[in-house]
């Protein structure tokens, strides 16, 4: 089943910095997920988190505030 | 302790690259070399004691203390110290204030938290050791705390829950003690090590660049301007030089990395360590990118009120700071 990635960040360098990292991580292994930035910090605070950027994988807050390693990233996603 | 360093520079400066002592240029790079080092060497050190320390004390674990725990009076020194241990993004600020807000915790604690959290923060920590010795960072330390609590303890009596944007004010009616399940790592400290590491790396990657040029900048004037050059210009008996430096601080928005080094040969050169401490809490504490950024949750008044408070604790403090020292 295609997983779904979401990015919370208000549009911060780090966020910008951890989306293009998952995207890499999810061309390089060919991985089923759709990617989404959430911007709207409504949105954001509806996953309640108080730190970004954070990385959400089907709904579930993985990593929160800090900006992930791609192996990280890559077995957040397996 | 540092004396390894300053050889070093010594030798590199004289010995390999010949120069003569007493130089401008040989001054100049000497300054730099040792500056470089000495302040890397400590900006990493700070950073990753501070790593470890946010590990054990995150956000989360933050927020449910202060929203659970009656602390009379404290909570607002309790939320400017956890301000100095968190790490601060101003893009993070936004979301922080809301979950402030949503614990039910009152507005005058979460500025106090937003005051200090960016104000005495890992960097400047470092910056200030390297630079100023460690009696002038315990100054500032503990200054920013206090400016944090005091400040944040105006802003609650001032009663400024009106000026929240509506949807704001909307969640602070429905602010709950309750508290979302934290689930707290348990995780030793060799396997939080890893994250702490890159962490650091991510800092210190970030603030590098601006350190060397901060330094390099102060390198130059250290090897050209003449001792006391400022004195004329900003003595200590010149009633104004404190608020001007402040609020020309105010708009400008460095990370403390840039601007730390080339303050402190201000003060060499002779301007009064209070009216530099007060400038450089204005380019550290508030910015104009940080007030952009809470348009979203406070309105303009707000915002205003919000600053100028600051603003002017920093003055007095800059005052006092002429004063003592």
């Amino acid at each position: 089943m295609s997983k779904v990635i979401k990015i919370l960040g208000t549009g911060c360098p780090k966020c910008k910095t951890m989306t293009s990292l998952v995207t890499e991580v999810v061309n390089e292994n060919n991985i089923d997920a759709s990617i989404e930035k959430v911007e709207d910090i409504m949105e954001i605070m509806t996953y309640n988190v108080m730190s970004t950027p954070a990385l959400v994988v089907d709904d579930v807050i993985t990593i929160k505030g800090r900006i992930p390693s791609k192996n990280e990233i890559l077995a957040l996603l397996n | 302790m540092f004396d390894w360093i300053q050889d070093l520079a010594d030798w590199t400066v004289y010995k390999v690259l010949e120069l003569d002592k007493g130089a401008h240029l040989a001054e100049a790079l000497n300054f730099f070399i040792y500056d470089t080092i000495k302040i890397l060497l400590l900006l990493f050190v700070i950073i990753f004691f501070m790593g470890i320390v946010n590990s054990y004390f995150p956000i989360d674990k933050v927020k449910n203390y202060l929203s659970r725990n009656k602390l009379y009076g404290l909570e607002y020194l309790m939320a400017s110290l956890f301000g100095v241990v968190t790490p601060f993004c101003s893009c993070s600020s936004v979301p922080l204030f809301i979950g402030f807000v949503r614990g039910g915790i009152p507005l005058g604690v979460t500025f106090a938290f937003l005051i200090t959290s960016p104000l005495v923060n890992e960097v400047a920590i470092g910056l200030f050791i390297g630079l100023f010795g460690l009696k002038t960072t315990l100054i500032y330390v503990t200054s920013g705390i206090l400016l944090g609590t005091i400040s944040g303890y105006i802003l609650q009596k001032l009663k400024l829950e009106s000026y929240l944007t509506p949807w704001v004010k909307e969640l602070l009616a429905n602010a709950q003690k309750e508290q979302d399940a934290f689930i707290a790592d348990k995780k030793a400290l060799k396997d939080r090590l890893p994250v702490i590491w890159d962490e650091v790396l991510t800092i210190l990657k970030g603030v590098i660049p601006y350190v060397i040029v901060g330094i390099a900048i102060g390198g130059l004037m250290h090897g050209y301007i003449p001792e006391g050059f400022f004195e004329k210009y900003m003595a200590k008996d010149n009633f104004f030089a404190v608020p001007i430096a402040t609020i020309l601080a105010v708009p400008m928005y460095s990370n403390a990395s840039g601007i730390l080094p080339v303050a402190q040969v201000l003060v060499a050169k002779g301007i009064p360590l209070g009216t530099a401490i007060a400038f450089m809490m204005g380019v550290v504490g508030l910015s104009l990118p940080e007030a952009m950024l809470l348009k979203k949750v406070m309105t303009l008044k707000l915002i205003a009120i919000f600053f100028g408070v600051v603003t002017l604790c920093i003055i007095i403090s800059g005052y006092l700071f002429n004063i003592l020292l």
